[in-house]
């Protein structure tokens, strides 16, 4: 390592940890949430770091390869931005009474525990400690959700809690049958567990043995990323819980547990003998995507429509993965970057129109670009963006993935193209008078940061206009690496 | 390999998987505690026995965890919870109980010619072990699905749970089996607080699932 005072990888770990003891005990709401602020700040500049200091050999805890490190990063950014808006948006929470202050104390130490179990299973090396950290992270954003503790709120964690829990369990059985086809392979213990020597002796483990783990993981950690038969809790947890959750819940968490079926989808291609993958993730995804685009047609509630957004965009994920190959995994990692900021930037937006209307019914406000000309034309640049529109990072996705199925599977490619229509339709008929014409509702000035939305949409934009080429390197390395 | 060892391994696993059957078809929610207890009795037994035979002491804190903590602690705090909240004391099933046994039956079919084709290569312990775990957490998901009170719903987790528990024991070896159970016995507590914090009776005014249904911010 170069002069620093500590090893970068660990700061990423400890420091929210450490930020969320001194979090739970600190009273007051102003200086925890500076503190909050601050810590993910600290925590995004050590990730940063990583990219400086190039990567360190794989430890057998923890791990920063090509795979996680932006992911890494993008983590570490999305929690700075999402905690600057939290700051501002917890402020009105706290005046209009929907929390007090204990609640705000623990939601601060959750939010920590949330990072530090998102960074934590992004980290791993080891899938033992992985499927632990996945399960701290659900668990803080289950408590999260409920924190407003109304009817709704509470029945959303429930629901969420018990799919959630379904969930775990199932990935850990996929985890132990993983163990058990490297056991033999590798000895027992601990060195069967850990990643980095998984991978490289994946091809003499038992193929049916791996298949079977393959499909426990893939839903266990599928229903953590909401794909379609397994999504129920999520537009609940979305639509109930305070509005910087539903920003990290859409942006990081459930990458983090696409993250982990990546991880051993690699496993599964090291393997000659084991079955493909492939035609399992791109059913899963187009049934998710087609299933989430017909849903957004009738939805009424602002943060339940966006919350579908992201079930629809998994679903191009997860389908991207699917088709592989070295351009369709560009698209799909380029995708998972590109939604994560456009989504959070949303719901950063949509806190605030709904703090400031009071409402999160669509029907009920109207023209908003008029009467917060900021906040409206930031939301429907937003909605552009996620709805795939040119010149933005989506649409460059987007592209790449149709074009790259269609010269490979040209029905599938048609289905894919269906189902982002009917997306489209969806998001314009549902918004065009949500964004426009006559303003209803309070015209209260807002007191919003814009500066997280403006930030994340600018780099989508960015994205979309010019990728730089180490970027664009980076993304051809991991996409060979995926298979 | 020991005969009588493998017999012993067998017959509590074999137990466990019985016992899994016996909460299908309870319908009163106090036996239905009772019973689930039996179930956390019969895991430790069988943990225990695994330790011994692997000679791996760590497993024998699993297997206290399971005894003390789902075997006494769990049932008497979700007894307590019943009683105070008022819950009601029959367990509302979605479909008849002769169904579900039938699908019951049909799930461990299927997961013990699955694990035992595709478990080739394991010894005979982790073999039967696999098996029956899988059959077990196959039943606790099918009581997760056929249950309409929330109570019920979460002993059908937690028996889900033992059977993933009996799986990670079985396979020999396997590092962090002890904070695995720690890990879960943590959610459990959770869920088992939030029940009683949360007070879904009073919120919702039956523990019955269906009736959460009944909220659904956009539905119409």
């Amino acid at each position: 390592m170069t002069g620093l005072p500590a090893d970068p990888i660990e700061m990423i770990v400890a420091l929210p940890a450490l930020a969320a003891a001194v979090l739970a005990v600190m009273p007051g709401y102003r200086w925890p949430a500076r503190l909050n602020v601050l810590a993910s700040l600290a925590t995004f500049v050590a990730a940063l770091s990583l990219l400086l200091t190039g990567l360190p050999a794989p430890g057998p805890y923890l791990l920063v390869d090509e795979l996680n490190i932006v992911f890494i990063v993008l983590n570490t950014f999305v929690g700075f931005t999402a905690a600057t808006f939290s700051a501002s948006y917890i402020g009105h929470e706290l005046a209009t009474g929907r929390l007090t202050p204990a609640y705000l104390r623990f939601y601060h130490a959750m939010y920590q525990m949330m990072m530090f179990g998102m960074n934590l299973a992004l980290l791993s090396n080891n899938i033992g400690l992985m499927w632990v950290a996945v399960e701290l992270a659900t668990l803080s954003t289950v408590l999260m959700v409920g924190i407003y503790r109304s009817h709704e709120a509470l029945e959303a964690a429930w629901k969420y809690f018990i799919l959630g829990s379904v969930g775990i369990a199932l990935a850990l059985f996929g985890t132990i049958l993983v163990y058990l086809a490297a056991q033999p392979v590798l000895g027992e213990g601990e060195a069967a567990m850990i990643w980095t020597n998984l991978l490289a002796k994946a091809g003499s483990f038992d193929a049916s043995l791996l298949n079977l783990a393959f499909v426990f993981l893939l839903l266990g950690y599928g229903t953590k990323v909401g794909l379609a038969p397994l999504h129920a809790w999520l537009p609940d947890a979305h639509a109930e819980g305070p509005t910087p959750i539903s920003a990290v819940l859409s942006g990081l968490l459930l990458n983090v547990a696409l993250y982990a079926v990546l991880r051993f989808k690699m496993l599964m291609s090291a393997n000659a003998g084991a079955i493909d993958p492939g035609p399992l993730m791109i059913v899963m995804g187009l049934v998710s995507l087609i299933f989430a685009a017909l849903m957004l047609y009738r939805r009424r509630d602002i943060k339940r429509l966006f919350a579908y957004s992201s079930i629809e965009h998994m679903g191009i994920i997860v389908f991207a993965f699917g088709i592989g190959g070295p351009l369709a995994n560009f698209a799909g990692l380029l995708h998972m970057v590109m939604h994560s900021l456009t989504k959070s930037a949303i719901f950063f937006a949509v806190g605030h129109v709904a703090q400031i209307k009071g409402t999160q019914d669509i029907a009920a406000i109207r023209g908003l670009t008029q009467s917060h000309p900021v906040l409206g034309w930031g939301l429907a640049a937003g909605v552009l963006a996620i709805a795939g529109m040119p010149p933005f990072g989506v649409f460059m996705s987007e592209f790449l993935l149709i074009s790259s199925t269609f010269a490979r599977h040209p029905v599938l490619a048609l289905l894919l193209v269906a189902g982002l229509l009917l997306a489209f339709g969806a998001l314009s008929l549902r918004l065009t008078g949500f964004l426009f014409g006559e303003p209803v509702g309070s015209g209260e000035p807002a007191e919003a940061s814009y500066l997280p939305i403006f930030a994340h949409l600018g780099l989508v934009l960015m994205a979309g206009v010019y990728l730089p080429g180490p970027m664009v390197a980076w993304f051809q390395a991991v996409a060979r690496l995926l298979g | 390999m020991d005969r009588i060892a493998f017999d012993i391994a067998h017959l509590l696993a074999g137990g466990l998987l019985l016992v899994s059957f016996m909460m299908i078809y309870q319908d009163r929610m106090f036996a239905l505690l009772r019973v689930f207890a039996l179930h956390a009795v019969v895991l430790s037994l069988s943990v225990a026995w695994q330790a011994y035979q692997q000679g791996a002491a760590h497993l024998y804190v699993t297997a206290a965890i399971a005894l003390i903590f789902k075997g006494i602690v769990i049932p008497t705090a979700l007894r307590r919870i019943v009683q105070t909240l008022g819950i009601h004391r029959e367990v509302e099933t979605v479909v008849g109980v002769g169904l579900t046994m039938l699908a019951g039956i049909g799930l461990s079919a299927l997961s013990i010619v699955l694990m035992l084709r595709v478990t080739g290569m394991a010894d005979v312990f982790t073999r039967e072990d696999l098996a029956f775990a899988l059959s077990v957490v196959l039943l606790g998901l099918l009581m997760m699905v056929t249950r309409r009170n929330a109570v019920s719903q979460v002993v059908g987790f937690m028996s889900l749970e033992n059977g993933l528990i009996l799986a990670a024991a079985g396979a020999k070896g396997m590092p962090l089996v002890v904070e695995i159970s720690v890990a879960f016995s943590v959610l459990i507590a959770f869920i088992v607080i939030g029940v009683f914090l949360f007070r879904i009776r009073e919120r919702f005014d039956s523990v019955d699932v269906s009736a959460l249904d009944e909220f659904r911010g956009d539905r119409q």
